[in-house]
Order: structure tokens, then sequence, then C-alpha cells
């Protein structure tokens, strides 16, 4: 028979019988729905944290920092290397060869540096830290008063939340309640710092290097002047980030943009270090953050500025267990999923089986006016296929149905704790189009034993059956 | 598609050629010869009676020469196939194409109507939609149903149903009409009528007819050739010319008896 014709028929026999098959479609679409709701959830759950990762910035950046540079002693790969005095020096040179990396979205120097900022003539000490544009997307910023850098060279500072308190006088006593962000921000936006920093310039090099061993690394050995300086500064932000929760560039109370605080040639403390042999004008970093595209890729970028020769460090291993950790979880979930698909193949098996004791004479007609074997056979399979794909459809809607419901109770929850909503229920196409087929599959199989039965039913029998 | 219909120039040819066939039934430790060593020769375009009471086994032998049960022994050769060496694909196609098949109780499928009923072979022999609908209306109009052909069986009378289940057999053209007591569920009214459609079948479409039936009178009447069956044996084979000249045995085991 073609299957046109089969369908046709499929679709009739189940109309015949619509209470029964319905229920056996209804068992189908809540297994489907199950399944679906398990694995949106896991999905969305997944997708959620994965996003929130990225954005933390932890899981796709990789930490660069010089073997010179001694702080990180009695690491392995750095009793393997090559002793840290004979090693490459973090310079621009090596930002950029960084950047040119594949996977790597962008390499930027961490500046950070204590300095004096004046704000209506009061002096206040603190740990300033340059930020990249890219930090912008980064939800440490996401509770902040105020705008990000309105671009990377503007003479503008962002400040944590605690140093606005201290220039408003506003620190309050310990248990005390904190005042709310906005409150600080109102009198600050828009207000002038001016920050005292110590710049650094090459001297005049009126006479060839001392060393003549400066081919390793090919910095100059020469020596450089400290100027004070002071730089003008718009407060365009208040942040309400913790520092002492933040990684790197961010565990510092007052931030500036990297292009602005690169342009400054701002002393730092590593500059001490390096001062037996770099006093160019090229910068040296005592370390740089490299963002990589994809977590995935982050072993990769890993392993190819070991090979520069730097040290580097990645919160890697965190995020493989993390990723195992879902897998388990999405495999608990599609465990649990399918057992009620599994009831419903059950369903599926019985309702055919009863269909062939209640068309037995039926298919003995078929079978004595020329239907084959595979007729038979096919035209149960259709039936069971039908009902699969019909309850794989409503099923997928149901499921979803259902997430949506949970997604949307959950966020006024979420709205009465005053939390932001979020969306960790996900049906992706992937998960459609698997459910349906895969539902589909099910009833397949679960026709397998009704569909032979019925094909081998003797028709001499079958039609002497009242 | 179909075969053409067995024309009158095919007449006289052997049609069913059946050899020492055997059916056996297990019943438990009992052994039930159903058919036992029945040799019958049937030419193209004959319509025969089997006749005999019930349990003589002339509904088995039937079923064997449609193809729907396989001798224990013997042979079924239909225009050349032995049906014994057929594997079971071959016999449904032998079944959609070379017979057709009329029964007692109609089995038509209730859940269909008439047009779809009598199109149900062609969607087996996968002939095309606009085709079939065409082929439906014609054998429907050919047994005078044509406006019920969107009734369903159940709205319809028995001598209706068993005109439809004639249209059915015979959308197909087979060159076999095989009917198993076909007056039998039906008043003798509509069973002439039914009679009188399968004798113009036999005559103008050339088709030859094998009947099962009890009813001598019914044979008599129509067939040209009765054929006696008891207890799975033939025991008496005569045309109806000669019919005159025979002693009628009032039951078929009193011919028996007398051989």
């Amino acid at each position: 028979m073609k299957i046109p014709d089969l369908t046709e028929l499929a679709l009739r026999n189940l109309r015949e019988s619509v209470l029964r098959n319905s229920l056996t479609t209804v068992g189908i679409s809540v297994g489907v729905a199950s399944l679906v709701a398990m694995l949106s959830l896991g999905t969305g759950l997944q997708q959620l944290l994965s996003q929130r990762l990225a954005k933390s910035g932890l899981f796709d950046t990789v930490f660069v920092s010089s073997r010179r540079d001694l702080r990180g002693m009695g690491r392995e790969e750095e009793r393997k290397g090559p002793t840290p005095g004979e090693s490459r020096i973090l310079d621009e040179p090596a930002r950029q060869e960084m950047e040119r990396l594949p996977n790597v979205s962008e390499a930027y120097p961490d500046i950070r540096f204590a300095t004096e900022l004046r704000y209506e003539d009061e002096p206040h000490l603190t740990m300033i830290s340059a930020l990249p544009p890219s930090a912008k997307t980064n939800d440490a910023f996401d509770g902040m008063q105020g705008n990000f850098f309105s671009s990377d060279t503007g003479a503008e500072v962002i400040l944590q939340k605690s140093f606005a308190e201290e220039l408003l006088g506003k620190t309050p006593p310990l248990g005390a309640p904190e005042p709310g962000v906005a409150e600080l921000a109102r009198p600050l936006l828009g207000k002038e710092l001016v920050m005292r920093y110590a710049q650094r310039q090459a001297a005049p090099s009126t006479q060839p290097p001392l060393r003549s061993s400066a081919a390793d690394d090919g910095v100059d050995g020469a020596a450089y002047s400290v100027v004070s300086r002071e730089q003008k500064l718009r407060i365009v932000g208040v942040s309400d980030l913790d520092p002492e929760t933040m990684r790197g560039p961010t565990r510092a109370k007052v931030f500036l943009p990297l292009g602005l605080a690169e342009s400054l040639h701002i002393m730092q403390p590593t500059d001490l270090r390096e001062i037996s042999r770099a006093a160019t004008d090229q910068p040296v970093y005592s370390s740089v953050s490299v963002r990589v595209k994809n977590p995935a890729q982050v072993q990769v970028v890993e392993d190819a500025i070991k090979k520069m020769g730097f040290n580097t460090f990645s919160i890697l291993d965190a995020s493989n267990s993390l990723r195992q950790v879902f897998r388990v979880l999405y495999a608990f979930l599609g465990i649990f999923g399918s057992l009620a698909l599994t009831v419903a193949s059950i369903g599926i098996v019985n309702t055919l089986v009863m269909a062939i004791l209640e068309r037995r004479r039926e298919i003995g007609i078929m079978k004595a006016i020329g239907a084959s074997d595979g007729d038979i056979k096919k035209l149960f399979f259709a039936e069971a296929g039908a009902m699969g794909i019909l309850g794989g459809i409503v099923g997928v809607v149901l499921g979803w149905a259902i997430g949506q419901i949970i997604n949307f109770g959950t966020n006024i929850w979420l709205k009465s704790q005053s939390l932001p909503p979020e969306h960790f229920w996900l049906v992706p196409l992937w998960l459609v189009v698997f459910s349906i087929v895969f539902a589909f599959l099910v009833s397949l199989v679960s026709g397998l034993y009704p569909a032979a039965r019925a094909a081998r039913l003797d028709p001499v029998q079958a039609l002497r059956y009242e | 598609m179909t075969t053409a219909p067995a024309v009158a120039s095919a007449r006289g040819t052997l049609a069913v050629r059946i050899e020492n066939l055997c059916r056996y039934y297990r019943m438990g430790e009992t052994v039930i010869r159903a058919v036992d060593g029945v040799s019958v020769e049937i030419r193209a375009g004959e319509f025969v009676a089997l006749l005999g009471s019930s349990g003589s086994g002339k509904s088995s032998v039937l079923n064997l020469i449609a193809g729907l049960d396989r001798p224990t022994s013997g042979n079924v050769v239909v225009q050349d196939r032995d049906l014994a060496k057929l594997s079971r694909e071959e016999l449904a196609k032998y079944r959609l194409h070379v017979v057709g098949m009329v029964f007692q109780s109609f089995n038509l499928i209730a859940s269909m109507t008439l047009a779809e009923n009598v199109e149900l072979p062609l969607r087996f022999a996968e002939v095309d939609r606009s085709q079939r609908a065409n082929l439906a209306r014609e054998a429907l109009e050919r047994v005078g149903l044509r406006a019920r052909m969107n009734h369903r069986p159940s709205e319809l009378s028995g001598g209706e149903q068993q005109r439809a289940a004639l249209a059915r057999a015979l959308i197909n053209r087979p060159q076999l009409l095989l009917a198993d007591e076909p007056t039998g569920n039906l008043d003798s009214h509509t069973g002439t009528e039914i009679m009188d459609m399968v004798r113009e079948f036999n005559r103008d479409l050339g088709m030859t007819v094998v009947m099962v039936t009890h009813e001598r009178a019914l044979a008599e009447r129509y067939a040209q050739r009765m054929i006696f069956l008891a207890d799975g044996k033939l025991i008496d084979d005569r045309t109806n010319n000669d019919r005159a000249n025979h002693e009628r045995p009032n039951v078929p085991s009193a011919v028996d008896r007398l051989e």
C-alpha cells in the first residue's frame, strides 16, 4: 500500500475508536511533555549558568603573567620551564601576539596602582584599576548607577560604592545598613576628581646600553625618570559591586578606562622590578588578561600562551567539572522524563493488541481480498506512528506550556524577592524535533509486536470468528 | 494493475486442477480430515457448485483454492500456479489479482462506505486514487448501487450488501470468482437476484465460478456442474445436463453409500 493510503486508513481506524486512541495519545503526550519539561529545565539552567559565567569573565579568561614574576613560585610549569631570568618579558609586543592567537577576542593588560585622588580638595588614597571596554558587558556592573565610560580614552571614572561613601563622608558604622547606590550616586555623578599619579618617562639615552646581552628580549637597558602629574576625571558611574568577591582588575575601588590608563604611562609597582632592563616607551605589564571567544577553547589558548613562555592561569578545571555535573543532570532529567514515555508506550501496545482482537474479522477480510502480511503490518505501524507523532506534537506544546507556567510563577516569586526575572526554561528547536521524532520511534517500537501479530493472523480463522 | 478477465477464447482451458488434496487439522490428540484426497479439474468459464452438508469440507476446499489456507498434502494448481509453492507474499498477490471472493456474511468493512469497501483491493494493488474512484463507481454501477456508494454497509439491506461485496470481488477483474454460501443470509427473492448477477459475471465476463452451497436447488438452477463432498471426500461429480438421468439422493452420504 502507498503511504498516503496507509495514513488515511490509519487515521480512519484511529477515529473509529476515538476515545481509546485519544487516551493512548494523551498518555504519549504526557510522556513527551515530561521529557520536554525535564530537558528544557536542564537546557535552560545550563544556558542561564553559562551565560552568567561567561559574563563574569571567569571562565573565558586566561590570566597571563611573566615567568620573571616570582610571586607564583613553586608551580609545576615554572620548575620545568626556563629559569625566571631567561624567560620573556610581558610587554606590548607579547600582548599583541596573544591577541592575534586564534579564538582570542582580546588581550588587555591589568593595570593597577595606588594613588591619591582629590575630591573637593580632600585627598583620598586608594587602589585604582583600569577596565577594558568589554567590561561593559560584565555583569559586575549590572547594578551600577550612571553610565559606563563613554569612550576608552575618556577622562572618566567609575567609583566603587564604598569609595563613594568615603568621598561623601557617609561611611556607615559596622553593622549599620548600607546606604543605597542611587542615594550615593546622586551627589557624585558628573562631579570632578583630580588624580595625582607618577608618570614614567624614558630618559633621553645619550649613550649606548652598557649591557650587550640584550638580545634575549630586545629591550634596551636604560634608565627612566618619574614625573608627578595630575589628571582631572569626571565621575560617570557608581558601582554596586563588592570588590572583595571579584577577581583581578575589579579588586579596586576606582576604575579608569584602559585606553586612558595606558596613555598616561602610570608608574606601576612592577616597573621597579623591571628597572634593570626595561626603560623604553614600551610598557611592561605585570599581568595580562586574555579573553577567549568560547570557554571551550580556553585550554587551547592557554597552551598556546604557555608555549610563548608565560605563566597562565584559568578556572578551566572548575568549568570542566561543571560541564560534567550538567551531563549527569541531563542524564537524570532525561531518564525521569523518559519513564512516563515508557509507560505510554506500553499503552500503545495495549491499545493496538485490543484493536487486533476487535478488528480480527476486518484483518481477515483484508487478507481475503488481497492484503499481504506487509500491508497489514504497515497499517498497524502507521496507526502506532500516527499516535506517536500526534502525541509528540501535543506533548511538546504541553511541555512548553508547563515550562512557561512554572517560569511565570517563579518570576512572580523572584519579583516578590525583588530579584531580576530569569528565563531558566528553554525549549530549543532541537528538543522539539528530538521529542517528536523520539515519540514517533518509541511508538513504532511499541507497534512492532502488535503489527507482527496482526500480520500473522490466519485469515480462515479470522473470518470464521464472529 | 489488474489482469484482463478470462475472455471467451480461454473458455474450456484448465482453470483449476486439484490433485489428491488433503487438509488435516489437529484438535488436541485427534486429527480432523477436513479435506481427504480430493482430485478435481475445473475448466475456465465453468460454473461449479460444491455441495455437501456442514462439515463435509466444501468450505475448506474453497479456502484452499482461494489461497487463504495451505494444504497438508496434494496440490492446487490455478492457471499453472502451484499454490503450495507460492510464498505468503505471492499468495497475497494471487488473491488480489486472480481471485474474487464473496461470503455468506458479506464481510464488508463496517467503518467504510460502499465506495471505499469496493476500492479497497485497488489500494492493496496500489492503483492511483483517481483511477480507483472511477473503477469503484463503475463496479457499483454494474450491481446497481451507484446511488448508495456513500452509504455505510449498516445502512443497507442484506441483498444490497451482498451486491456491494460482488462489486468488490469484481473490481480487480479476477478470472476466478469464489462464493461461499452467497445466499445463505438472504431470503429467496434476494438470493435469486444475487445468483442472477453471479451467472451474468460467469456468462458475460467469462469468469470461472466456484460456489459452495448446501442448497441443492440453487446449484441445479445455476451451476453447470455439481461436485458433492462428504467427510472431506469427493463422492459425486456431475454436469447439470445429465442430472435427469441420475437418481436424486436426498443427502450426499446416500450417494456415498451407493458408490
